[in-house]
């Protein structure tokens, strides 16, 4: 992939980020930024491939770590935004 | 032909995370969206278990196994009062996991006396950069909402010729891993610099101002995925990581907004400096009106409107529960209940908002500030909870003030103003807030949590 693209993907996707959030309701403020909080997790995917390839000790044991708190932000993060708006409730 | 796979793959699960997104904008949508979300991260996990370079499944087994453990025990405990914390936590970790990547990629890289791309060493050094500011900045943010640091703006003399140092020092050493990547130490002597220029970001921003904070680091931890996404060519990273950026940017100025302080202001710890405004003596002397929860019982037994405006007091006191149960015994006798909530009040953007709907108060009651302002005259009885700055008139009637042109939630424009408060100190803005001496306005002086039981149990005996 050339950088052009690369740069092309980037700002499109900005865009799309602030056209999906600008009309976000203060309520959800906060399992807005616990749920995207938890996407940028997606850290995990580069993780995987450094603690997969076994080039050497180091790099392995640094992909390890970058998993490990990769999927903490991930999984944890996804849990607790579930739980979180669990409690939002419409008037019984 | 698996390469194409891979990166179909990858499309869904960019669009998984769109539309998670999306579906987190709207309450009756969210819990959807987050299900997509976490789905777009389990099919990108999948795929990517099927790429060729991967040749040990071991390391990977056990990583994701015991991170799963550490973040679903983290999401399950937390209690909803300690949110701040846990989120700050989350985004630092995603900070730190960008910075073992590209580093584990810089070095895989120069293995054999290969020499890099440049894009490709530019990202290790941008990951490295915002990924190490993202992980210390959020660890100060962890110590502040934790009260381990001081909860104050920390400020000394030199700090932002100390900052503007250790910045140009970063992007030198940048430079550096992009003009000898097989040096790696150049890498972690980045990552030193900017980890004590995270911490340092971060350590004049106090109290009140630390919405806009939360928000930023938020932010930063997109950006660093996109980075690390850059490094590996990897287009799920960068569409992802962009997403969350932009979104946290989006808060960052919706929280600004609501302050009427520019970033700037926030991040170097600047208040507006008080054009001398009247001291508290001024303001306050003998103009101030202190009741018993007995006769606020009286004016509720009158009110046919109530409105609740609770801040960052109400969460200290943990009276989000009392709170509710107050509304409800309010509702039951006949009295309309709503709840007054401004953008920035707590200590993260939505604060309020997640601790009364953990005490079961239905979102439709949540009103925010824009709404409520434009019938507060109408409501007979305004109960303020833990709230100070946000309900300042000053903001609209002196320019001079600290918090001039802070939009606020009008409340001296209703019938009757209760305040909740332990004494006349002043807010995070540290002016004094002429709504305590008006005509309309009475004080409940105590703690939160139990003044709110004892209205309760003056309404029972009523």
């Amino acid at each position: 992939m050339d950088i052009i693209s690369g740069i092309t993907i980037f700002v499109l996707a900005i865009f799309i980020g602030f056209e999906i959030i600008t009309k976000i309701p203060p309520t959800l403020h906060t399992p807005l930024m616990s749920g995207s909080n938890a996407i940028s997790g997606i850290t995990l995917v580069g993780a995987l491939l450094s603690s997969g390839s076994q080039h050497t000790m180091v790099t392995t044991t640094l992909g390890f770590l970058a998993l490990l708190f990769a999927t903490i932000n991930a999984v944890g993060g996804f849990m607790v935004t579930n739980r979180m708006l669990a409690m939002f409730k419409r008037k019984a | 032909m698996t390469d194409i796979l891979i990166n179909i793959g990858y499309l869904f699960s960019a669009a998984l995370f769109i539309l998670g997104l999306k579906g987190l904008t709207h309450p009756r949508t969210a819990v959807r969206g987050n299900m997509l979300g976490a789905c777009g991260m389990l099919l990108a996990v999948v795929i990517t278990l099927l790429d060729r370079s991967i040749v040990s499944f071991e390391v990977i087994i056990a990583g994701l196994i015991l991170g799963s453990i550490i973040g679903a025990v983290l999401a399950i405990k937390i209690e909803m009062t300690s949110m701040p914390e846990l989120v700050a936590v989350f985004n630092g970790f995603g900070g730190i996991a960008s910075i073992f990547v590209a580093g584990a990629a810089l070095m895989e890289s120069t293995l054999n006396g290969a020499t890099p791309m440049t894009q490709a060493t530019v990202a290790v050094a941008a990951s490295g950069l915002i990924g190490a500011v993202t992980f210390w900045g959020s660890m100060v943010a962890f110590g502040k909402l934790k009260g381990l640091v001081g909860d104050g703006a920390v400020l000394f003399s030199g700090q932002q010729i100390i900052n503007a140092a250790l910045a140009i020092t970063a992007l030198a050493l940048s430079a550096g891993v992009v003009m000898d990547p097989s040096n790696v130490i150049l890498y972690w002597l980045l990552v030193l610099a900017a980890s004590a220029l995270g911490v340092l970001l971060v350590i004049p921003v106090g109290g009140a101002d630390m919405p806009v904070v939360v928000a930023l680091l938020n932010s930063y931890s997109g950006l660093a995925a996109a980075a690390t996404g850059f490094i590996l060519s990897n287009n799920v990273l960068i569409i992802t990581g962009s997403l969350v950026g932009a979104s946290g940017i989006i808060l960052t100025q919706i929280m600004c907004k609501a302050m009427n302080r520019s970033l700037f202001n926030v991040l170097f710890g600047v208040l507006a400096p008080s054009g001398g405004g009247a001291s508290a003596d001024e303001v306050y002397g003998g103009k101030v009106k202190s009741v018993s929860p007995e006769e606020v019982a009286l004016l509720f037994d009158a009110a046919r409107r109530v409105a609740i405006v609770p801040g960052y007091g109400m969460a200290v006191s943990q009276a989000q529960h009392s709170v509710a149960n107050l509304a409800s015994i309010l509702e039951e006798r006949g009295i309309q209940v709503e709840y007054a909530v401004h953008p920035v009040a707590g200590r993260m953007p939505g604060h309020m908002n997640v601790l009364l709907a953990e005490a079961d108060v239905p979102y439709e009651s949540l009103k925010d500030m824009d709404e409520i302002n434009q019938y507060i005259e109408q409501i007979d009885v305004v109960l303020i909870i833990g709230a100070n700055d946000v309900v300042n008139p000053l903001a609209r009637t002196d320019p001079t003030s600290a918090i001039a042109g802070m939009p606020i939630i009008n409340v001296d424009k209703a019938k009757t103003v209760v305040n909740i408060k332990r004494s006349l100190s002043p807010g995070f803005a540290g002016i004094p807030n002429p709504l305590y001496a008006m005509d309309n306005s009475l004080m409940l002086f105590g703690d939160g949590k139990k003044a709110i039981l004892d209205i309760i149990a003056a309404l029972k005996d009523t």
